[in-house]
């Protein structure tokens, strides 16, 4: 066991320091370390703006996309070389949020199923920032029940072998600025529900697309509805087989939970050093006996998701691929977050109440208390991960599906009454 | 960076788990739970010449030599099995303070015998009732002579030699080496949750008490040793968490109810993931906390407490569910389930409670940086 850097890791480290040093907008640092809890960070400038400039900086040195491969735009890094980089990167990161998507699922599920011509023109300017990706995979009566999606893709009757859409998505992060979204469709009703869907990539300027911002229950407006009316898509932009699109969906939500599950904070920094400034009694709330004891069990989930990701790294620099025991990430964090900012509140008494600048940290428990219940259902609901560890870690059977081989047309589901 | 154990420790550890299960088998740990003996002296001395219970004592003293890397290894095996010996007194306690504060004579004197499984040690710390604090601690040390009351002690009703916390004529906490076969000792075995290690209340009227360490410096001596102990008994309660969550999900499989699996009902289901989550934090708390201990990194006092605070909490909670999911069967005498969640909350207490612990690891996380441990 050794936490050092070998000398070649240290040799990497220094190079990765001394550019980032150069090279990142120091001006933006203070926004970025001040920025509470789930906000966007930047606020002087542009935040899409100032993520495309970053992440075009980045890419022009080789620090893009560490783990795609050159021709596409990457850095070809080994995970080691990656997870320096994310140490070294720090709270620049939280710059290009805006393409977490593009470059965590899209982009990996494009490079597995696209033609060679179409992934050497979609994936660099992917990788260098100038397209941003969404996913457009949730829909209002399927959630966790993905394969249940409505959203219909049929052939254009010209016989030009495009495609017409017709349905609605939601909870697409970033739909709002982006140019490519990856688009799961149902061409096939009469077969079961896995086996009629089909994938697609999406222009999101075409012609029949509208984005709506949903305003949350946090007030923030990061998600959209987007609705299809007639939208036409050549046949060229299919992913995969027609009928193949369950399959393709894997790949983007395999990519999905490694990149969100891994190295989620669950808060405890923060928390602790406001524990170390409020005063219960007179005396430092950190010498509580109460508060100690729950600081004590938010700490341990948290370096214990560090370690964690720390033998996943580990192994994978060894050779061996992650598995679904990476769901941990999010049920941990997410939960954590949500227990996390009601303790915070708890101690702030009856003016844990109050949510504005001169609340401690800005507010930030009181913003973590209303996004975290969104934590817990993106990219796979509490629930749904529980299922993965439970079936594909534990190996317990799986859950019995009634509607599994029943034409998708005769399956009761919700706003839809069985016929 | 690499946070895993090597391949030669690996190997170790399959040794040790092939030895288990010839020679710990549940009906081994219920011959001790059910029987007059308070542990099993054949398993021990086949421990002892496997060589893993020297596996951290040098070879000059008895040991193999290898390191703490590899004792936390075989914590680990000896968790998952339930071992009925008196490991963690005597190893990661007596033998670890001999380690740290003998003098030359004390150390020849004692490791190779408790390497050997010749001797067995206990540390004798609580007084009765509550945590133990400096104040507490009434036992006293004149004139070389020791008295007073210690209880309980692990594996103090078979120990042959005990550190004994005490106050020295100046009332400063020090650390004594007693021979508990001289005069003066007596013991009564004393009735517990977990007869599968012994506890017993040690009354000293006058036994010869041997100054381990400085005069004074018993507390601080004690807790940099608790620390090492800690991790190590980390390792067992995380060996405890796994084999709680493999009976459990075993039974998920088999049982079946409704027409189906009782693991495929999301109720049981979801226990037994988030009983993996629990031990997995744990296991990976546990390697951190191994790292710390071996490398003598600075930041080894949080660690301990981590690893502690993580294991305790998993073991507990995968024992306590292990029954949950077995049923009304799972409170029966018959099925193991009892045996873990005994030993689980046996181990919660020893070496001071979860509540102590917790806030030990927030105490020293103030006094050092946080960001360190998060």
């Amino acid at each position: 066991m050794d936490f050092e850097d070998t000398p070649q890791e240290a040799a990497f480290r220094a190079e990765v320091r001394a550019w980032i040093d150069a090279n990142a907008p120091k001006h933006l640092l203070a926004e970025l370390k001040n920025a509470s809890f789930a906000s966007n960070g930047v606020v002087s400038e542009d935040p899409v703006s100032a993520g495309k400039a970053w992440q075009k900086k980045k890419a022009e040195a080789g620090w893009a996309c560490l783990h795609w491969p050159k021709e596409y735009g990457g850095g070809a890094r080994t995970p080691i070389e990656r997870v320096i980089w994310g140490q070294e990167e720090g709270l620049y990161a939280a710059l290009t949020g805006a393409f977490t998507i593009g470059h965590g699922m899209c982009g990996p599920t494009v490079m597995t199923w696209a033609k060679e011509e179409q992934k050497r023109e979609l994936l660099p300017p992917l990788a260098s920032g100038e397209t941003i990706w969404c996913q457009l995979f949730s829909e209002p009566a399927s959630g966790s029940d993905l394969a249940g999606l409505r959203t219909r893709a049929v052939k254009a009757d010209d016989g030009s072998g495009d495609w017409i859409i017709n349905g609605q998505k939601i909870w697409t992060s970033g739909a709002q600025v982006s140019d490519w979204g990856l688009l799961i469709t149902r061409t096939d009703p009469d077969v079961p529900k896995h086996k009629g869907l089909t994938m697609f990539f999406l222009d999101m300027r075409s012609p029949g697309v509208e984005v709506r911002p949903i305003k949350q229950a946090n007030g923030q407006s990061s998600f959209n509805e987007v609705y299809f009316t007639d939208v036409r898509i050549p046949d060229a932009q299919r992913l995969g087989e027609v009928g193949q699109g369950w399959e393709v969906s894997l790949t983007t939500l395999m990519n999905e939970r490694l990149s969100i599950g891994s190295g989620m904070s669950t808060g405890f920094p923060e928390l602790f050093r406001f524990c170390m400034e409020m005063e219960i009694d007179g005396a430092p709330a950190v010498e509580d006996a109460g508060v100690r004891s729950k600081l004590a069990q938010f700490a341990v989930k948290q370096s214990g998701l560090k370690y964690t990701g720390m033998r996943a790294i580990s192994a994978l620099s060894k050779g061996e691929t992650p598995g679904p025991e990476n769901s941990i990430g999010k049920l941990v964090a997410g939960s954590a977050m949500q227990e996390l900012s009601m303790f915070a509140l708890d101690i702030q008494g009856q003016a844990g109440v109050i949510w504005n600048d001169d609340s401690p940290q800005k507010g930030r428990f009181q913003g973590m208390l209303m996004r975290s219940p969104a934590t817990r259902i993106e990219g796979g609901s509490d629930e749904i991960l529980r299922n993965i560890i439970g079936e594909r870690v534990l190996g317990l059977p799986g859950d019995i599906r009634i509607d599994k081989d029943v034409p998708f047309k005769d399956i009761p589901t919700s706003g839809r009454k069985k016929k | 960076m690499n946070l895993d154990f090597s391949d030669e420790q690996k190997q170790l550890r399959e040794q040790v788990r092939r030895f288990l299960s010839e020679n710990c088998t549940s009906e081994t740990v219920r011959t001790i739970l059910e029987g007059p003996e308070s542990y099993d002296r054949k398993l021990y001395q086949g421990l002892a010449e496997l060589g893993v219970l020297g596996a951290a004592i040098p070879e000059e003293y008895g040991g193999v030599g290898l390191g703490h890397l590899e004792l936390c290894v075989v914590a680990e095996e000896l968790g998952r099995v339930l071992a009925p010996v008196p490991v963690s007194s005597s190893i990661y306690l007596v033998a670890e303070f001999l380690l740290l504060a003998g003098s030359e004579a004390q150390k020849q004197a004692w490791l190779p015998k408790l390497a050997a499984a010749e001797a067995v040690g206990a540390f004798a710390f609580a007084e009765g009732q509550g945590r133990v604090t400096p104040a507490k601690i009434k036992a006293s040390v004149s004139g070389g002579k020791l008295s007073g009351v210690k209880s309980p002690v692990a594996d103090g009703d078979v120990a042959d030699v005990a550190v004994v916390a005490a106050k020295n004529e100046k009332g400063q906490v020090s650390l004594y080496l007693v021979d508990l076969s001289g005069k003066g000792v007596s013991r009564t075995t004393l009735d517990t949750l977990d007869p599968t290690r012994g506890q017993a209340a040690l009354t000293f009227d006058g036994a010869a008490a041997e100054l381990l360490g400085g005069e004074g410096d018993g507390w601080n001596i004690a807790s940099q040793v608790m620390d090492r102990a800690a991790v190590l008994m980390a390792f067992e309660q995380v060996g405890g968490a796994d084999r709680a969550l493999e009976i459990a999900r075993d039974y998920a499989l088999e049982r079946m109810a409704f027409g189906r699996p009782i693991g495929s009902f999301q109720g049981i289901k979801h226990m037994l993931a988030d009983m993996y989550v629990s031990a997995t934090l744990a296991r990976s708390n546990c390697y951190y906390g191994a790292w710390a201990l071996n490398s003598g990194a600075a930041e080894f006092p949080v660690a301990a407490a981590t690893a502690r605070v993580s294991a305790t909490t998993a073991f507990q909670h995968c024992a306590k569910n292990n029954i949950q999911v077995h049923g009304g069967m799972g409170f029966t005498w018959a099925f193991d389930c009892h045996l873990y969640y005994r030993r689980s909350n046996a181990l919660a207490l020893a070496l001071g409670s979860l509540s102590t612990w917790e806030s030990l690891l927030i105490e020293r996380m103030s006094a050092g940086n946080a960001e360190t441990a998060a």
